[in-house]
């Protein structure tokens, strides 16, 4: 049975699930990045957001339709994260959340507008570009890769899954970056030769994405937990 | 949260860092709780949050001063809610920006329809965060302008403010946007008034210690027992200049020029000049202070109409203390003359 071609609100809802498994599973790693060049907190921060999230879909009947569960993941992030996490990551969802209004599923021109709302959204919001070593630097490439996958006429698996590679690579080149933003800018040169933590949690993000794009059915778990 | 922390751990760390504290990730909440408990007469907490509220507001047809960022700094901001200073305060974790979902809510607590101002000081995470709360209620339809607070002259270049920190000049600068609310002016008045009270104010500081964090009870910053620095920010940034410890008169001496260079302060102004502790630093050593800042600016010819001393701006128990001067002309004196009551700061 072939990939579907379109994300349902059970998706978006798998995948949100997803998500936190994967943080959980990656908090350490993150944290590490995130000492290097902040103050290490990037790990538990993603993981409390999470597991907020995670109490609300539990809490009540899940909100029915993709809008309302992005806007819940973006609103909670955006209250729980601390920091200028909140702000960035919240703007991803919520910018995605927007794209998805009134629509009951997405299909790869819906999730190329979302991501790019979701990378415009970030970079207007931050002040950041790419280059700049920040978490723009896996979603810009993303969001690219797309909209070009979207006007090759790909489907959507393949498409999630140059978006993912994409994001993967922009990440890995943060590290030879040096910090023009945030905290980091400070250490300037020293900041060369560690990876930006906010840009692996975009990489695992859409890495996920991905996996729920790739299985045959909509809501299925995976036991692959990203870990990069 | 489960298996995000060590409880044996904090406790040995926060019983090195010897604070009278609880739980040490709570510290915000329960600060909140006893200051409300001690002077909450006149204010309301919003539901849930550390977000407090003048009692009566919004006023119908009276512009809203919103202040807010890290709590850990003590009084500010939470001791400012008063009489002719800020009508609502929004409270984050230590020294973390308060989240978008608390200023937008005491944007609507404060709002009589007269428009909102979003006053805080000049750091990354707070201007992405009171940004974002600005922008939900703006989609509401409330007029929420912002001014940032950057009176300190060790963190950025003269010509470009926008890049320095605030700090202890909050102190005038929220009293002036409250008189000036409180009198009636509308939104772009007070706005202007606002900047103005900023755009005159600069700050220089010295650090003479670190301090330690509740949750982490670690310094945030490495400092030698004889070593001062000049120009460190508020939770250990750099500074300008790192010395050894220099005598009460050579410190003065060597901190004014620094300012008053910076705006420039000239011959014949008239200031007010504003102490503040970091902490740690006692009183004795703020009036030794203020008597060589005193004598060095008389033999400037700039006159100091009025005087504030004490801990207004503090960063636990940091140790050192800085100078705040504010170029004073007519209007700007009659705002900052105005009778202030708030449990920070309280003058007739």
């Amino acid at each position: 049975m072939a990939a579907p071609a379109i994300l349902t609100p059970a998706d978006i809802e798998a995948w949100i699930r997803l998500m936190a498994q994967a943080f959980e599973a990656n908090m350490e790693r993150l944290s590490q990045l995130d000492a290097a060049l902040g103050d290490g907190d990037h790990g538990t921060s993603m993981v409390r957001s999470f597991r907020a999230i995670i109490a609300k879909l539990d809490a009540a009947p899940p909100p029915p339709d993709i809008a309302s569960l992005l806007r819940l993941a973006g609103m909670t992030l955006l209250s729980v994260s601390g920091g200028a996490t909140g702000p960035l990551f919240g703007t991803i969802f919520l910018e995605a959340g927007k794209q998805a209004q009134g629509k009951s599923q997405i299909d790869l021109a819906g999730v190329a507008a979302m991501m790019n709302a979701a990378s415009a959204g970030v970079m207007a919001r931050g002040g950041a570009q790419p280059g700049d070593k920040t978490m723009v630097d896996a979603l810009a490439p993303a969001a690219e890769a797309l909209a070009r996958a979207s006007a090759e006429g790909l489907d959507l698996a393949t498409a999630l899954a140059q978006a993912s590679a994409a994001a993967l690579a922009g990440a890995q080149a943060t590290a030879a970056m040096p910090a023009t933003k945030g905290r980091a800018r400070y250490l300037g040169e020293r900041s060369r030769g560690h990876e930006d933590a906010g840009a692996h949690s975009v990489a695992l993000i859409i890495d996920v994405l991905a996996q729920v794009a790739a299985q045959p059915q909509a809501g299925s778990t995976t036991t692959n937990k990203g870990e990069h | 949260m489960p298996g995000l922390r060590n409880p044996t751990k904090e406790r040995d760390e926060a019983m090195k860092m010897k604070k009278l504290i609880n739980d040490p990730f709570a510290v915000s909440d329960e600060l909140v709780d006893g200051f409300m408990a001690a002077y909450g007469a006149d204010l309301i907490r919003l539901e849930g949050m550390n977000v407090l509220v003048k009692k009566g507001f919004p006023r119908l047809g009276r512009v809203g001063v919103v202040v807010g960022g890290g709590s850990g700094h003590e009084p500010l901001f939470i001791g400012y809610v008063g009489h002719n200073m800020a009508d609502a305060v929004v409270e984050g974790q230590i020294f973390a920006a308060p989240s978008p979902d608390l200023s937008y809510a005491a944007a609507h607590a404060v709002n009589g329809g007269a428009g909102v101002l979003f006053l805080y000081n000049n750091y990354a995470g707070d201007r992405l965060n009171f940004d974002m709360g600005a922008e939900m209620a703006k989609a509401d339809g409330i007029d929420v302008r912002t001014v940032l607070v950057w009176d300190d002259v060790a963190s950025g270049p003269p010509d470009q403010p926008q890049l320095r920190r605030g700090t202890a000049a909050d102190v005038f600068v929220i009293h002036i946007a409250g008189a000036a609310a409180e009198s009636g002016a509308g939104i772009d008045e007070v706005v202007r008034l606002t900047e103005k009270a900023r755009d005159n104010s600069r700050s220089i500081g010295v650090a003479l210690s670190s301090c330690t964090l509740p949750a982490t009870g670690k310094a945030t910053f490495e400092i030698g027992d004889d070593e001062m620095e000049v120009g460190m920010g508020l939770h250990g940034e750099a500074g300008v200049q790192r010395t050894t410890l220099r005598s009460a008169d050579e410190t003065a001496r060597m901190m004014l020029p620094l300012l008053l260079k910076d705006l420039p302060f000239k011959r014949g102004d008239t200031v007010n000049l504003l102490i503040n502790g970091y902490g740690s630093t006692t009183l004795m050593e703020m009036y030794i202070m203020n008597r060589a800042y005193h004598r060095l600016l008389a033999e400037e010819g700039i006159s100091v109409h009025r005087t504030e001393i004490g801990n207004f701006c503090t960063t636990q128990e940091m140790a050192g203390c800085s100078l705040t001067l504010l170029r004073l002309d007519d209007e700007l004196m009659k705002l900052v003359d105005a009778p202030a009551s708030c449990p920070a700061y309280t003058r007739f």
